[in-house]
């Protein structure tokens, strides 16, 4: 149970105050979400074949540094590094499948929060205001952004059960509401060879999704297939490279608000979340139906 | 022996901005101060929670903006008039008086009040008069589904349209509907307008600053198949 | 020569996956297409507290003399957020029962043997009687999801408010009330057309889950002025959790009602087949408080199946800090009795059970309305069968009982307080109660599971 937030700039001079935007509608749904925070922030695109992994070391201390130099010395001598405490982002011509296990094998200790030509992911447990904090989120740039605060209901307070959750690439979700059947959703994945890493009933829904996509599926009908398999109370709220969407389940027992005007879209749980923005008076409110699927394109 | 009129008891308008001053202090306010005939106004309501929950006295309370959830939530003989939107659950509960929301009003809108009036000009969400106990509700948009689910007493007037399930498990309510339901929950069926519905329909309309002609209504009530316990209803129970 | 027919009785067997019980139960569903609805708990056999005994003082500690030294029972509810916690003499608390499934005659006696032995009681699905609140001096008002008669000046007459996510016997399930219950009276306060049944909803209408239910506690204590502990009593299923995010929601008090807990009617199916036993709750209930540090901050009152006074010290030495007693209730009311006393003379009802096709003992009709000794009816004749003097008499001597067995035991372990017995004055004679409880084997020092 939770707070969810989404914001897209349709104006391209606002990109640049994404984070300041952001950061109040992620405090504001504090009261919905005080254990952890998380988001996702969807950057200029790099050039095809080049990928940003966003890695969290946890608790333990990381030498950054070293990290990026074994990465050029044994993967790409043209990869970057940009570090932010116990976060780092890793650009680089570097497939997956060949990042992943090096990274497993090599740095067994951090986690691989997300990966994408656009995507960074920030999540870390404590209430939105102090992770806000931590990783300067108000700097933060950018197209459109996914956030969240967590209640936990069932799953451990940890920063891998923190929202965003990713699969594949350059795609994430948030979900305020709990899911009946994430367990037989996992047994119905994992033979497929599809991995979990927590076992929160979130990831469930996003690796499912993320499935069906990569089984040719676009966005619209992998939710609808959502519709049928995913049951339980939701609200999703989820971000590709170019767009954000958002669904409700059929009982839209989570609340869920959407403000739109000329410069933005911006969908929070609550309109507290929202009041601050500007012209606000003046969007178009409106909140999204049961069962009915929302997408914006940046 | 003179008569008390109201203006005496009227004093100038009180505002509070909540920007300014507390949820609590207002609402304290609103519950120890208050007097009949008052005038309140609160300003920047930013979706505040709990927002003139429990009034007990027959005064006026306008709010600017957009409130969260359960705005008036268990009114009694106020007015309170909420412009802007309200979040879920806006007069939850309410005993008497009368709560007006301008713009549209999320889940479970007027969820079991017992008495009073609830008038909401846009749309209502999921739920509307949901355990609906006996107040009068009239939405001059459309309303979501499972709309007075259980709805025991008092009555639904939606000028809109409905979403699935309007009136599953009805009891004594009555719904009046101008445009379509997707589909009516279990034991809903429409029935015949008689004179006293147009009766009670005019007078809720006008109530709701609303000129539709009662006509164009049509009545949704209970069929009682569920009044008792039967092995031809199971799916239901 | 042999018969051919040899004794029948030698070669009955009975099967244990259909057994008489399951057999007769297909054949009810077969010829009526209804799953039983009945009242009271869960009868199947569970781990419970009689599979837990004290380690009495000996030489290693030195027990209270019984008669002369003192044992406090004295009890505080919701210190955390009220302004105005509630105050007991002791930590036996009655349980929530409607006006409905009681008679208002019944709900009238319970407050006022509460209130003789400085108790609270609590109203139930069908709002608060005034017979009921002139009685009781502490009188707790539930919050539930069918809110039949809630008012909010019932809300500020009352001295608690407690919020109703499910219960012991039917967690995650509704209240069916038959139509027969359902008199004018019951039916004016529940807004319902009289003997009409009513199905109470299982989810609350106007919010879901923790987040939402953060802003309905703030909702009541804005309407209250924050003066009024709030409770919030959920069904045990996952209790780990659900306390800890009612906790997080902002309660006072945490009310984990286990699998044996009792209701006025319900499917069957559901009582017997839904929810945790109240043992193993307690422990899930007292970890999730104290990982949050808030131990004493919070108060756990635990019901379901607390029957004796043994029953409430356990739960206390687990980490409850009051227990909520239902059916014993309403066993010393006379529940189940095979006689009611009407001016002073006792008269049989054995003939109204076997009508009702039970016997006393066996009983579990409330949900018929027609219970022959007066307890769980509306009916004018039967009520009468429940004269309220005697009622208030006899809750008052259990009640009494219960609190003197549990300060003996008490004493026995050393204790002047009986908030300070604990989990180690305790062991378990069943390997699953220990495993449940997390308590050593009794004569071992193995605590399953760690």
């Amino acid at each position: 149970m939770c707070g969810i937030v989404g914001l897209l700039l349709k104006t391209p001079t606002l990109h640049a105050s994404l984070g300041e935007l952001m950061v109040p509608m992620l405090v504001g749904m504090g009261d919905r979400g005080p254990d952890s925070a998380g988001l996702a922030v969807f950057t200029e695109q790099l050039p095809i074949g080049e990928l940003k992994y966003s890695l969290y070391s946890g608790r333990q201390v990381c030498d950054w540094a070293v990290l990026l130099a074994t990465a050029q010395a044994e993967l790409s001598d043209q990869a970057t590094l940009q570090d932010n405490g116990n976060h780092a982002i890793l650009t680089a011509q570097i497939a997956p499948d060949v990042f992943k296990p090096w990274l497993v094998q090599r740095y067994p200790q951090l986690h691989l929060l997300s990966a994408g030509r656009t995507l960074d992911l920030y999540k870390d447990t404590g209430g939105p205001a102090a992770v806000a904090q931590r990783y300067q989120f108000e700097t933060l740039k950018g197209t459109h952004l996914v956030g969240h605060t967590r209640m936990a209901t069932e799953s451990a307070v940890t920063p891998a059960h923190a929202h965003p959750f990713t699969a594949g690439e350059d795609f994430c979700l948030v979900h305020n509401g709990s899911l009946s059947n994430p367990h037989a959703i996992r047994r119905k994945l994992e033979p497929q060879g599809i991995h979990f890493e927590t076992d929160n009933d979130t990831e469930a829904a996003c690796r499912f999704l993320e499935w069906r996509m990569s089984q040719g599926d676009d966005l619209k009908t992998a939710l609808e297939k959502g519709f049928e398999e995913l049951d339980g109370f939701y609200t999703f709220l989820m971000g590709t490279a170019n767009q954000l969407a958002l669904v409700r389940d059929a009982f839209a027992c989570k609340p869920a608000l959407v403000a739109e005007t000329d410069d933005y879209v911006a969908i929070a749980s609550e309109f507290r979340a929202l009041a601050h923005l500007p012209d606000i008076d003046q969007a178009q409110l409106f909140e999204p139906a049961p069962e009915e699927i929302y997408v914006w394109n940046v | 022996m003179e008569r008390l009129t109201l203006d005496a008891t009227v004093s100038k308008p009180l505002s509070f901005d909540l920007r300014q001053t507390s949820l609590r202090q207002v609402n304290q306010f609103l519950h120890r101060e208050l007097t009949a005939g008052q005038t309140v106004q609160i300003a920047h309501p930013d979706g505040a929670h709990s927002l003139a929950v429990g009034l007990t006295v027959p005064a006026e309370v306008n709010v600017e903006g957009h409130v969260g959830y359960y705005a008036a939530g268990m009114n009694q003989q106020a007015r309170v008039t909420i412009r802007g939107n309200a979040g879920p659950g806006v007069a939850e509960n309410m005993m008497s008086g009368r709560v007006h929301v301008t713009g549209f009003a999320s889940v479970s809108a007027g969820a079991s009040a017992h008495g009073g009036r609830l008038i909401i000009d846009g749309d209502a969400g999921l739920r509307c008069g949901i355990s609906l106990k006996g107040a009068d509700i009239v939405v001059g948009g459309s309303v979501g589904s499972f709309s007075a689910f259980m709805a025991q007493a008092g009555r639904l007037v939606i000028c809109g349209d409905a979403g699935d399930a309007l009136g599953d498990s009805l009891y004594e309510a009555v719904i009046y509907i101008r445009g379509e339901a997707k589909s009516l929950g279990a034991d809903a069926q429409f029935e015949e307008m008689r004179d006293r519905d147009y009766e009670a329909l005019h007078e809720l309309l006008s109530e709701a600053d609303l000129t539709h002609d009662p006509r164009s209504f049509r009545r949704i009530a209970s069929a009682k198949q569920l009044y008792h316990w039967n092995a031809n209803a199971q799916q239901d129970y | 020569m042999p018969s051919l027919n040899p004794q029948p009785s030698t070669h009955l067997e009975a099967s244990a996956g259909y057994d008489h019980r399951i057999i007769s139960y297909i054949q009810n569903a077969a010829a009526h297409g209804l799953y039983e609805i009945r009242g009271l708990g869960a009868k199947r056999r569970l781990p419970h507290f009689d599979d837990l005994v004290f380690l009495g003082a000996s030489l290693t500690r030195y027990p209270l003399e019984g008669y002369r030294e003192k044992c406090t029972t004295k009890t505080l509810l919701g210190t955390r957020f009220a302004s105005k916690p509630i105050e007991l003499e002791t930590p036996i608390t009655i349980a929530g029962m409607s006006f409905g499934s009681l008679s208002a005659t019944v709900k009238e006696a319970i407050g006022r043997a509460a209130t003789e032995v400085g108790t609270s009681t609590t109203t139930g699905d069908g709002g608060m009687t005034p017979e009921e609140r002139a009685a009781s001096k502490t009188l707790v008002y539930q919050c539930l999801p069918s809110r039949y008669g809630f008012n909010p000046d019932d809300v500020r007459k009352a001295d608690a408010i407690e919020i109703v996510i499910g219960q012991g016997a039917k967690p995650g399930g509704g209240g069916m009330l038959l139509g027969q219950k359902i008199n004018p009276r019951v039916a004016e306060m529940r807004t319902l057309p009289a003997g009409v049944d009513q199905r109470s909803a299982c989810r609350h209408p106007d919010w879901t889950g923790p987040d939402d239910l953060t802003i309905k506690i703030q909702e009541l204590r804005e309407l209250t002025d924050w003066e009024k502990p709030i409770y919030v009593k959920v069904g045990a299923s996952r209790p780990y959790n659900d306390v800890k995010l009612a906790v997080q929601a902002g309660a006072d008090v945490i009310v984990v009602d286990g699998m044996q807990g009792g209701t006025a009617a319900t499917q069957s199916v559901f009582i017997e087949h839904v929810g945790i036993p109240t043992l193993a709750a307690i422990r899930q209930a007292v970890d999730a408080l104290m990982e949050m540090n808030v131990k004493d901050e919070v108060q756990l009152v635990v019901s379901g199946g607390v029957r004796t006074g043994a029953d409430v010290a356990k739960a206390l030495a687990l980490g409850a800090d009051a227990v909520s007693i239902g059916q014993g209730v309403l066993f010393a009311l006379g529940c189940n009795s095979s006689t009611y006393i009407q001016q002073g003379e006792a008269h049989s009802a054995e003939a109204d059970y076997a009508q009702l096709g039970t016997a006393p003992g066996y009983c579990h009709h409330c949900h018929t309305g027609l219970c022959p000794v007066g307890v769980t009816t509306q009916d004018p004749i039967l009520e009468q069968r429940l004269e309220s003097d005697v009622g208030t008499r006899r809750l008052k001597n259990y009640l009494q009982t219960l609190n003197m067995e549990l300060t003996t035991l008490a004493r026995a372990c050393g204790k002047q307080n009986v908030h300070h017995l604990e989990p180690e004055d305790l062991v378990a004679l069943t390997i699953e109660a220990a495993a449940m409880a997390r308590l050593p084997l009794a004569g071992t020092d193995w605590i399953p599971g760690t």
